[in-house]
């Protein structure tokens, strides 16, 4: 079961931006370093805020863009661009199903589109393993003739996982795929991936910002912030015990169900800083209650704490009365 | 509804709660085009209207009682039959030079017909072209595009084709590629508009995902999305046509004179627009009734493309 099927080696994304006729054009760094692995069949969750580039890492992977630095390996191939060998084996969820879904297209032809541009299968084979996938979403067979409009979102979202894996993907990356649904039918949504990802051994990139539903399944976590990873390890570690400052505060912010249990809550004040201009030193340390002069001047690599990596001087295990 | 299929669809989600299951039936392209087409009483009445100026356009020959260039000259603007002075052989009344309206305006239709039909599909295909590839390619070919496209509009219409005309030389053909070259810059602007809205859509980066060609994202995905304002854009453009070949033909530019082109005879009779009503009434009515039965079945069939106001 420990089969890479996902590898991301120093990734950089950087955005050129033009700031008008006279000044010069400015680099957006949008992903900054990122380096992670997957495993068949794991789950590995990106969390951050908005514009920590956890979209930009999405879009890498799916081979909508190209990395500006940086090795990408699916399977085990290294990508170069997009080729139909390795579209094959990424495929994308979008967060909104009221856009993923082409309104123009009847379910059927929207299942077996995929097929149809990278399979030589006939119009009865598509049908077929078209029907076969709606079942397997839990959709019926009458659904295959209407239009997307006629759908509620989480059954646009079941559609929209069918056609995902239409072509047998390896790697599925959801970009926020429960986040704009229902909480009762967020569950519905997540059980379907759980259920599939068991049956076919299924690699997720899940891209959220909701930790609950990243508690409920993810195996690895990779908190991100500016564009670089904070913090990166098993779900369960960093959950229970975080150790870089930027992931305690996130996880102090995420609601409990238990009124028992008064958890103190980490307020975070100031903005993301622009990713125009970066601070110097470690992107979090104007919003840091731990920074010291050290943050300030220095970036923190990644560095193991605690059984996982953090990107931290100052991580929560410290005391930092040694520290200084 | 029996049990079995009362449960089947309880167990599914309440979308699906009050739909009859007829509703449900798949229908094939054209009757369920038809089925949506037919909600809207005052597209089929202008369907009806527009299949009527049609059929007399085809059969003019046939239908009209005199041939539509000859001259009575005991005949001279004679009234329409029921007025004081008219004549049954003459039902709709004569022009100045003793030619019957009614049979002019049969032929007309012809005319009218093939102006709109013409322009709009010259129109229509280069302007859609040019505007999908503008707003898909983006970039240095969409700022040369939509810079030719604004020195057209910085033009007045007609006086735009009028120039054009005067350098091609006058007649019919002249006009309508004339009139095609103005109005065309609209639905560049239309299509590239709706291409860069519908291009951010995740459905489009889904097919780009799947491995979609260039061509097949152009065609198959984005451009069956952004239709509903052409076909309203198309018809208008249809009415405009017949108007402007009219205000040319009226200029000596557009159809020449014994070509009984309803705007040519609208602008013959100008003259006799005191003392004789008929001779510009009743050109003018044929444009309206027309240009009104095509606006309305462009609004039905717009209804009728667009699967977000279907009913499930």
């Amino acid at each position: 079961m420990s089969e890479l099927v996902l590898q991301g080696t120093d990734l950089h994304r950087h955005y050129e931006v033009k700031r008008g006729a006279f000044s010069s054009p400015a680099t957006v760094k949008a992903l900054n370093g990122v380096s992670f692995s997957l495993e068949a069949g794991k789950t590995l969750a990106v969390v951050g805020e908005s514009g920590c580039g956890k979209s930009t890492l999405a879009r890498l992977v799916t081979m909508i863009e190209t990395p500006t630095e940086g090795e990408l390996k699916i399977d085990g191939i290294p990508v170069t661009g997009p080729t139909a060998e390795l579209r094959r084996k990424v495929q994308i969820i979008f967060q909104n199903p009221y856009g993923s879904l082409n309104p123009r297209q009847k379910i059927g032809a929207i299942l077996e589109e995929p097929l149809k541009i990278n399979t030589s299968d006939d119009s009865a084979t598509r049908r077929r393993k078209a029907h076969e996938m709606l079942a397997r979403v839990g959709l019926r067979a009458e659904h295959y003739e209407r239009y997307p409009h006629m759908f509620s979102g989480g059954q646009r979202q079941r559609i929209a996982i069918a056609r995902a894996l239409m072509l047998n993907p390896k790697i599925l990356v959801l970009d926020e795929p429960v986040s704009a649904l229902d909480v009762s039918i967020q569950a519905q949504v997540l059980n379907i991936l759980m259920d599939l990802q068991d049956e076919l051994g299924l690699a997720y990139l899940f891209i959220s910002h909701d930790l609950s539903v990243v508690r409920h399944i993810a195996d690895d976590i990779m908190v991100m912030y500016l564009g670089k990873p904070v913090e990166f390890g098993t779900a369960e570690r960093v959950f229970s015990d975080p150790q870089h400052p930027y992931t305690a505060a996130l996880l102090s912010a995420t609601p409990m169900a238990d009124p028992e249990r008064q958890k103190e809550r980490i307020p975070l004040t100031g903005e993301l800083p622009s990713p125009l201009n970066p601070p110097p030193g470690c992107p979090f340390n104007p919003r840091c209650w731990r920074a010291e002069d050290k943050c300030r001047r220095e970036m923190p690599p990644l560095m193991p704490v605690e059984g996982r990596d953090a990107a931290c001087f100052f991580p929560l295990s410290m005391e930092k009365s040694v520290a200084a | 509804m029996s049990h079995i299929e009362a449960e089947k669809s309880a167990i599914d989600e309440r979308t699906e709660a009050g739909v009859p299951e007829t509703a449900a039936k798949p229908r094939s392209g054209l009757s369920e085009f038809w089925y949506y087409f037919s909600q809207n009483k005052g597209a089929v009445i202008g369907l009806v209207i527009f299949l009527i100026i049609v059929a007399i356009a085809v059969f003019a020959p046939l239908l009209a009682p005199h041939a539509p260039t000859i001259q009575n000259r005991d005949a001279l603007l004679i009234p329409p039959m029921w007025e004081e002075g008219g004549r049954s052989a003459y039902i709709l009344g004569t022009d100045p030079v003793g030619r019957d309206v009614l049979s002019r305006l049969m032929y007309g239709a012809r005319f009218s017909l093939f102006i709109g039909v013409v322009v709009v599909i010259l129109s229509v295909s280069s302007g859609v072209l040019l505007g999908l590839v503008a707003g898909f390619f983006r970039g240095w070919i969409d700022t040369v595009i939509m810079r030719v496209m604004d020195v057209i509009l910085a033009f007045p219409s007609l006086l735009l084709a009028l120039v054009l005309v005067a350098i091609l030389g006058p007649g019919l053909t002249n006009a309508m590629i004339a009139i095609a070259l103005v109005l065309q810059p609209h639905f560049v602007r239309l299509t590239r508009a709706s291409v860069l809205a519908e291009s951010e859509r995740e459905y489009v980066t889904s097919a780009r995902v799947v491995g979609a060609s260039r061509l097949r994202l152009m065609f198959v995905t984005i451009l069956p999305n952004c239709l509903a304002p052409l076909i309203v854009q198309a018809t208008l453009s249809f009415s405009n046509a017949i108007l402007d070949a009219a205000a040319l033909g009226f200029l000596g530019m557009g159809a020449q004179p014994p070509t009984p082109e309803w705007g040519t005879m609208l602008a013959e009779a100008r003259e006799f627009i005191l003392r004789a009503w008929w001779v510009v009434t009743f050109p003018g009515l044929a444009i309206l009734i027309t240009v009104l039965a095509i606006n309305l079945m462009g609004d039905g069939l717009r209804d009728a493309l667009d699967p977000k106001l279907k009913r499930s």
